[in-house]
């Protein structure tokens, strides 16, 4: 209850007196008494180091050794942990921004070059035996911006992971699918309905086969960003902790060096205590900066991208479907509420649904107006979009097939719905590259405040721990 | 700590082993059970329930000359005919995958991009003669296997879609008269040793469309035993062309399906052909609701004046005489 308060202004008289608490914990030997005579041996090594260990704490130069080499250790561990926890979070900020992102807005390509393909291939289809020669070039090019993104998205997956998987049977799809298009397209040209069995077989393909191989690997790559994320910003809790312990050790000492000798400042503890403080002071002011910067690329960049590529798609797949309900005619319908409905136009109000509540979340998500323009601009023409939907049904179901057929892929005079879904698709693209910058800005101001952070905390901490050796060390000359 | 580790091994191993001898009881009760079910009918139907089996059974003891039909009538006052007037116009479920039956040509000059083919003739002078235009009509297409669902749930009026006229189907909607004899024939390519329906299928693997009267047929033959061993009927699809797909790509040897439609496939690829004769005969009708008997009676008049009119026949030069060769004209009409 009156135990004198241990750190208080004590009697001067017991300057030099052993206290008990500056003697490090005494570790009992714990199979002293062991049968094993091996043990046994072990044990009397152990006890020969203790009692040596013990024999010298009873003298001040012993003591001065033990915390010499106590606080070289801690600022040294303080160093080493720094500089392999940031190493770590700095190689995870790194992969996020020269890696992982960019593979999964790879990922999103492919998922969407391959909707688009299979959409463009649909609207060649409706069109005729001979397909207008930019719905011919826009496949083309999707189906070449997929191979090449395939590629790279294999150059970049580990052999046995589960996106290698994803990537292998894509590879093995496309030139089937490839294959199928171009013979629907022959067929077609010579007039024979075999050319739509094609188009439906290649359609299969994609929608059953291809598709959820692409959206698979795009849920891996996004996966695997949001771990990279993971392990760059938590807080190096083992590294902050180290330092404050030895920055209380380094001042324990200086106090005590003081309350021995009174002389104020010692050279060596002051220094290692200034190197163990910036070293610090700059793991958690750079920290704290990378991951500002870091959970800003995530939630105006990342977040952005992946509602938007979510948009884009479902976009896709309501103008692929859009173009189905045309090219089946009623073919297949399922069953709303007891209504047959048709599959492919349920289908498309459901994308259509998607994508407002995906334009939605994108237009909160956009921090300014560079964002949110092409967002809004998204967002009317997909207004427009249902309304000419439902003009273009309204034909349909009073029997003008051509009519309908006008309002989905005809000339600008017929107001189609290509139109919109081209302003849309264009939108979204001009949204995705802004919302790509503002990721790339922020990750790399972010990866940017961790630069030089490992190196320099381990060189600091070697001269702080080298620092206070010496300056024991000229505490300790003082007794030779 | 290493006796725990083994029995857990062992109970482990006791559950693999317990599940092994489920396993293999289960296939052995899989195996057994339709032969004992077997053994007690007399063979000519399949595995289904019994009170099913014998209600095919008798059906079949009864029907005779399924293709008869209601005598026709012009009368328009009935309550099907009625409803399809007052709506003003015919919902009519079509194919649009048949070469010359019903399909859309792709490099059609005119600016509409219609459905074509006898089966539309057909349906556009169904129209035409009981609202008075041709162009009255709503197509929907729809695949082989949902054409009788389509009938009964009332999605459209009628069903002209190179449909056989069946005892089993009787039960499900009701048919005009016939309007076309067919048969079914097998499709292979020229250089294939498939000589026709007989044993040169042994071994191989047909194509048929889900729902067609070639997969009932096929598959009757397997249940009887009298389809060549290892022929494999496993793959069916949505539209006897897209057989032709299946043919074209190796993933089938040969196609089973109506001599008519066989015909419009070999237009369409010229390293196919048809394999021997005809093996059954049938005919197409015009199918509708069961119970809309006006609707039905109107229909065969249509028929009866298409036939007299000579509709028919230059609707068949137009489409099918140089795939299937000069008819000898429509088959005379049944009725009950």
């Amino acid at each position: 209850m009156n135990y004198p308060p241990n750190g208080s202004a004590a009697p001067p008289g017991t300057i030099g007196a052993p206290t008990v608490p500056a003697v490090p914990p005494q570790v009992r030997p714990p199979h002293a008494q062991g049968p094993d005579p091996a043990e046994a041996a072990r044990g009397t090594a152990w006890a020969e180091g203790v009692d040596r260990l013990r024999s010298a704490a009873t003298t001040e130069p012993g003591r001065l050794r033990i915390i010499g080499a106590v606080l070289a250790l801690l600022v040294v561990a303080f160093g080493a942990v720094t500089a392999w926890q940031m190493t770590d979070r700095s190689a995870a900020a790194d992969d996020v921004l020269h890696s992982s992102q960019p593979l999964s807005a790879d990922a999103a390509d492919i998922y969407r070059s391959l909707a688009d393909a299979n959409t463009a291939a649909s609207s060649g289809f409706l069109a005729g035996g001979q397909e207008p020669a930019e719905t011919r070039d826009r496949y083309e090019k999707d189906i070449r911006t997929a191979a090449a993104k395939l590629v790279t998205a294999a150059a970049n997956s580990a052999p046995d992971s589960p996106s290698t998987a994803a990537i292998s049977k894509l590879n093995t799809l496309l030139p089937q699918y490839k294959g199928l298009i171009e013979r629907a397209r022959a067929n077609n040209r010579q007039g024979f309905p075999l050319g739509g069995a094609y188009l439906r077989y290649a359609n299969e393909t994609m929608q059953k086969q291809m598709l959820p191989a692409a959206e698979d690997l795009y849920k891996k790559e996004n996966e695997r960003l949001r771990s990279d994320y993971d392990s760059a910003t938590p807080y190096p809790w083992a590294a902050i902790g180290l330092g404050v312990v030895a920055l209380g050790a380094l001042a324990w000492a200086q106090r005590r060096n003081y309350r021995r000798t009174n002389r104020v400042l010692n050279h060596g503890l002051v220094a290692a205590t200034a190197a163990s403080t910036v070293v610090l002071l700059w793991l958690v002011a750079g920290h704290t900066f990378a991951r500002v910067g870091l959970d800003a690329s995530y939630d105006h960049g990342v977040r952005s991208l992946n509602v938007l590529h979510d948009a884009r798609i479902a976009s896709l797949k309501a103008r692929g479907n859009e173009n189905l309900t045309l090219v089946s005619r009623g073919a297949e319908t399922v069953d709303v509420k007891g209504v047959p409905k048709d599959a492919f136009d349920v289908d498309f109000q459901k994308q259509m649904k998607t994508l407002t509540t995906k334009l939605g979340d994108a237009a909160k998500l956009a921090d300014d107006g560079t964002g949110k323009r092409p967002v809004q601009a998204a967002d009317a023409n997909m207004k427009v979009w249902k309304d000419r939907h439902r003009d273009a049904r309204e034909q349909d179901d009073a029997g003008n097939y051509q009519g309908a057929l006008d309002k989905v892929i005809g000339s600008a005079q017929d107001k189609p719905t290509r139109e919109c879904f081209d302003n849309v698709d264009k939108a979204l693209q001009t949204a995705l590259t802004h919302e790509q910058a503002e990721f790339q800005q922020a990750a790399t101001g972010g990866r940017g405040a961790m630069t030089g952070l490992p190196v320099g905390a381990a060189v600091l901490a070697v001269l702080g721990a080298a620092a206070a050796v010496l300056g024991i060390g000229r505490r300790l000359s003082e007794y030779r | 700590m290493s006796a725990r580790r083994t029995r857990i091994s062992l109970r482990g191993w006791g559950g693999v082993a317990a599940m092994a001898v489920a396993c293999a009881l289960t296939a052995v009760f899989a195996l057994l059970l339709p032969l004992t079910r077997g053994a007690g009918v007399d063979g000519s139907t399949g595995v289904g329930g019994p009170g099913l089996a014998t209600g095919v059974q008798a059906r079949v003891e009864t029907c005779t000359d399924p293709e008869r039909s209601l005598p026709a009538s012009g009368d328009e006052s009935g309550p099907a005919v009625s409803a399809i007037k007052k709506r003003g116009y015919l919902v009519v479920g079509v194919d649009q995958n048949s070469y010359h039956w019903g399909y859309r040509d792709p490099n059609s000059t005119k600016k509409s991009s219609e459905l074509e083919g006898f089966d539309i003739d057909l349906a556009h002078e169904i129209a035409r003669k009981i609202l008075g235009s041709g162009d009255a009509i709503r197509f929907r297409a729809i695949p082989t296997n949902e054409r009788i669902p389509a009938v009964q749930h009332g999605d459209v009026d009628m069903v002209v879609r190179t449909m056989t006229i069946s005892c089993l189907r009787l039960d499900q909607v009701a048919f005009s008269t016939a309007y076309f004899q067919t048969g079914q024939q097998v499709l292979a390519p020229k250089k294939s040793s498939i000589t026709g329906y007989d044993k040169s299928l042994a071994g191989k693997r047909i194509c048929t469309a889900a729902g067609s009267t070639a997969f009932e047929r096929l598959n009757d033959d397997r249940k009887a035993g009298t389809l060549p061993p290892g022929t494999d009927i496993s793959t069916t699809v949505p539209n006897q062309l897209d057989c032709l797909v299946r043919l074209q790509l190796g993933e089938v040897d040969a196609v089973v399906t109506d001599s008519a439609l066989a015909a419009g496939q070999a237009a369409q690829d010229p390293t196919v052909e048809l394999k021997g004769e005809p093996f059954t005969k049938e005919f197409y009708g015009v199918a509708m609701k069961r119970g809309t008997d006006d609707l039905v009676r109107r229909v065969n008049q249509v028929l009866e004046d298409f036939r007299k009119d000579g509709g028919w026949q230059s609707s068949y030069d137009k489409w099918l005489k140089d795939g299937l060769g000069a008819a000898s004209g429509p088959p005379a009409p049944k009725y009950k």
